[in-house]
């Protein structure tokens, strides 16, 4: 991974700059080696540097203050949530700042009526729900990582989940931030109503990267639960056939919370893992629907007429809370349990619903041209890939041949009409395959809202945007 | 200018210097215009529906009609429940999907689905400097680099021409019911604000003519469920209306018909459904509710001071001006540090300020 050189006038200035954080967050400078080291990268784990410093604030105050003041200094500012990025989203540079918001995690107001809760950005996603259950309420994106990450790197990754499908992504649930620029400049955008006075600057905001800003408080829309909700398990002995099955569910206007797809390299690694008792098949869906018991029985019934419709191998109904477990026991460990068996490189590449029988054929034959195993689990519905590249970190050149397999299985994504990420982000990650997408003017398009909240380009560096085509503008 | 492609756009927005308004089929377009017209009706038609994938592609100049007519041949439909404003804004002509896009057009169903930049999964647009530029794609999740199709969605043609765009769109629900109260305007909106706070997945939520209106869709069973279960919970008397009756009364509400051909400024105002009811106490105006009170149509004299009388509580467009308002702005101005950005979007997207200049930013 190319990483711009680090600005020697900046790691000359270190103790300066160290010693000016400390005055502006007197108790939240970490410049330790041993202890920078917990900051030297995300989830994103092949790819490490340690930052010359982090600085975690408690205020937007402290956040303006410090961004003002590495603003002045030209000290580049790469932003952190709680580092689960699997893009390489937080991945310092030698020469940055860590700015990490975990201490900002209170909840500042929540308002039922008006289906609203306002929250620093620190707070993880799961406790945004936590903080609203109990009266019957809940934030609706749910990435895998819900447990841990926090609103803030949400929102600049635009991150989904596993019920995107019917509740969108957080774009789709962010009614307002408050951001605070590279020159510490604060400003409000958006607010607890549905639509921007003017620009929607929130839109762009959304999934930047940490390019734009740091957000350090966010409104976010709320929703009342629903009364329950079911899975089912449908499984077919090809991937084509379950392909047609989740278009036909999709287009007969039944609208499930989740689809979700696993193939039988998938099915098999969890079930030596997790035993979920999933059957011998080569394809398996999971279903889940929504509402009170009669509605979710309604939809269940249709989605049961089309799935018999293409003939399934098996098809179970949860019908306890026991066996809804059961259903999303092997889907949830399916990460762990491919971990288990392999390193794994995991790709996010999004395409049309209906090029998922070519796309799964196509990465099959891709796979067995190169030698390496590939297991697909991701969300069907919206058609959301997660090939998962099976390969031995310890085997010398396996890396290389599984970031080439990852990088041809992204391009064919983009080939059929699809987009490199769907929801991790291009962090450094993806990088280097933008041009695959876009166009040098659709790139330069981007870079110039970029120019616009930070000139001098000093925020998260080397990250979304080939580092050529920035070149010019980093060096200043 | 009728460009037949991006090409000719291209060629003509970098030569040209002096301002033009983007024209789909002026059916929606707010304020006043400027200069010579780049018409967009000859970059039309639909070039990819996947029904299977809910996706829609289809250049700008494409009708409305035609597209809803395309999709209802799947029975499918825009989520976003495009309004009319022709008879509210006294226009003729035909809607196209460019203007659809340029306006962020959005009705009642936004409290549940969202409003138009929900559905925009990407498109293309030619800038002020001419350049021709994609972003998003056509597939339902999308985070590859910044969304400037966020920016493109409600800009109103001030940033740059949109020549294409790829919609999710929606099943047709096979049912509709709408729950009909005739109430106070408290007692009413109260009734909204329960109702989208409940686990019945309310599509509508508005007041209007003396009557709470909520609706919900979806399979038969389901929405007779849920119309019950609201009727139980929200206490009172509650008509049922269903089907076409249901579907006109939204359309009623989705165009602020309530407005048309009537004398005076109309004003769009965003706010906190908490604050709809204080908003308009004592004021000299008429008023449509719609998203549970969060969107107010107001029909007031052309002095009346609207904006400060929100004082901060949330924003107002002035969506039809009246006689004597020549100074009032569109579009409600904001904080210093936001217009500052605005305005920096605005220069980069085109510099030479000749699209609808003054429009925003």
């Amino acid at each position: 991974m190319d990483m711009p050189k680090p600005d020697a006038k900046v790691m000359a200035a270190r103790d300066s700059i160290v010693a000016k954080l400390r005055a502006t967050v007197p108790d939240g400078v970490i410049d330790d080696k041993a202890e920078t080291r917990a900051y030297e990268c995300d989830a994103l784990t092949a790819y490490r540097c340690s930052p010359l410093a982090v600085v975690l604030p408690s205020t937007t105050g402290e956040v303006s203050a410090v961004l003002a003041l590495c603003h002045a200094m030209g000290v580049a500012v790469v932003p952190r949530g709680s580092g689960t990025s699997l893009a390489g989203g937080a991945l310092p540079t030698e020469d940055c700042v860590v700015l990490g918001i975990s201490r900002m995690n209170g909840v500042l107001e929540t308002d039922h009526e008006n289906r609203f809760i306002r929250v620093q950005a620190g707070r993880t996603n799961l406790s945004v729900t936590g903080a609203i259950e109990a009266d019957g309420f809940f934030y609706a994106p749910d990435p895998s990582s819900q447990l841990a990450c926090a609103i803030g790197g949400n929102i600049a990754m635009n991150s989904g989940g596993a019920h995107c499908l019917k509740y969108g992504v957080t774009t789709n649930n962010l009614l307002g931030v408050t951001l605070v620029q590279m020159d510490g400049t604060v400003v409000e955008i958006g607010g607890p109503w549905l639509d921007p006075a003017g620009m929607d600057l929130l839109g762009v905001i959304c999934g930047s990267e940490g390019q734009l800003g740091v957000v350090t408080e966010a409104t976010l829309r709320i929703l009342p639960k629903p009364e329950g909700a079911r899975p089912v398990l449908i499984a077919y002995n090809s991937n084509e056939v379950a392909g047609a099955c989740v278009a036909d569910i999709i287009k007969a206007g039944l609208l499930p919370v989740a689809i979700e797809f696993m193939d039988r390299p998938c099915i098999e690694a969890t079930e030596a893992f997790a035993h979920a008792g999933y059957p011998d098949c080569e394809s398996l869906l999971i279903v889940e629907v929504e509402g009170s018991p009669a509605e979710i029985d309604e939809q269940l019934a249709r989605i049961k007429e089309i799935a018999f419709r293409h003939d399934p191998v098996d098809y179970r109904e949860s019908g306890s809370e026991e066996e809804s477990r059961r259903i999303w026991l092997g889907r949830k460990s399916a990460f762990g349990a491919m971990g288990n068996i392999a390193d794994y490189m995991c790709l996010d590449g999004a395409i049309p619903v209906s090029e998922l029988p070519f796309v799964l054929r196509r990465i099959g034959e891709m796979s067995a041209e190169v030698g390496l195993a590939v297991a697909n689990v991701f969300h069907a519905g919206d058609g959301n890939l997660h090939p998962l590249i099976l390969y031995d970190a310890n085997k010398p050149g396996d890396l290389e041949l599984c970031e080439t397999l990852g990088a041809d299985i992204l391009r064919l994504c983009v080939e059929v009409g699809g987009c490199l990420t769907g929801e991790h982000g291009v962090g450094v990650e993806k990088r280097d395959l933008m041009k695959v997408q876009f166009t040098d003017e659709d790139l330069e398009a981007q870079l110039k809202v970029k120019d616009v909240f930070d000139p001098n380009w000093l925020l998260n560096p080397a990250k979304v945007f080939p580092l050529a085509v920035t070149a010019s503008r980093r060096m200043g | 200018m009728r460009p037949v492609d991006e090409m000719e756009l291209s060629k003509f927005l970098r030569l040209r210097d002096g301002p033009v308004h983007v024209l789909g089929g002026g059916t929606r377009r707010l304020g006043v215009v400027d200069g010579d017209a780049v018409d967009s009706s000859a970059m039309a038609g639909v070039r990819i529906y996947e029904p299977g994938a809910l996706t829609l592609v289809a250049g700008a100049g494409t009708p409305l009609d035609d597209v809803v007519a395309v999709l209802a041949a799947e029975r499918q439909r825009l989520a976003f429940e495009v309004p009319d404003m022709r008879g509210l804004l006294g226009r003729n002509g035909a809607s196209t999907m460019g203007g659809v896009v340029a306006s962020g057009a959005a009705g009642p169903r936004r409290v549940q689905v969202g409003s138009c930049r929900d559905h925009v999964l990407g498109l293309r647009y030619v800038s002020g400097a001419g350049v021709v530029v994609k972003t998003g794609g056509r597939v339902m999740k999308n985070v590859t680099g910044l969304d400037l199709a966020k920016l493109m969605v409600g800009s109103h043609g001030a940033l740059g021409v949109i020549t294409e765009v790829a919609f999710r769109v929606q099943a047709v629900p096979e049912a509709e019911v709408t729950l009909v109260g005739t109430r106070g305007l408290a007692e009413g909106l109260a009734a909204l604000r329960r109702a989208l706070g409940s686990p019945f997945d309310v599509t509508g939520a508005a007041y209007e003519g003396g009557a709470a209106l909520i609706r919900v869709e979806g399979m038969a069973g389901s929405v007779a469920y849920r119309a019950a279960a609201l009727r139980a919970r929200l206490g009172g008397d509650w008509e049922l209306i269903d089907g076409a009756a249901s579907a006109a009364r939204w359309v009623r509400v989705r165009d602020v018909a309530a407005f048309a051909g009537r004398d005076g400024a109309v004003w769009r105002v965003s706010i906190r459904p908490t604050d709809a009811e204080a908003v308009v106490e004592g004021l000299d105006a008429e008023a449509v509710f719609d998203w549970g009170g969060g969107l107010i149509w107001l029909l007031a004299a052309a002095d009346l001071p609207v904006r400060e009388r929100l004082a901060g509580r949330g924003h107002a467009t002035l969506v039809r001006s009246a006689a004597g308002m020549a100074g009032v702005p569109v579009f409600q101005p904001e904080a210093p540090g936001v217009a500052a950005l605005a305005r920096g979007i605005k220069a980069k997207f085109d510099p030479k300020g000749i699209l609808g200049p003054g429009v925003l930013g």
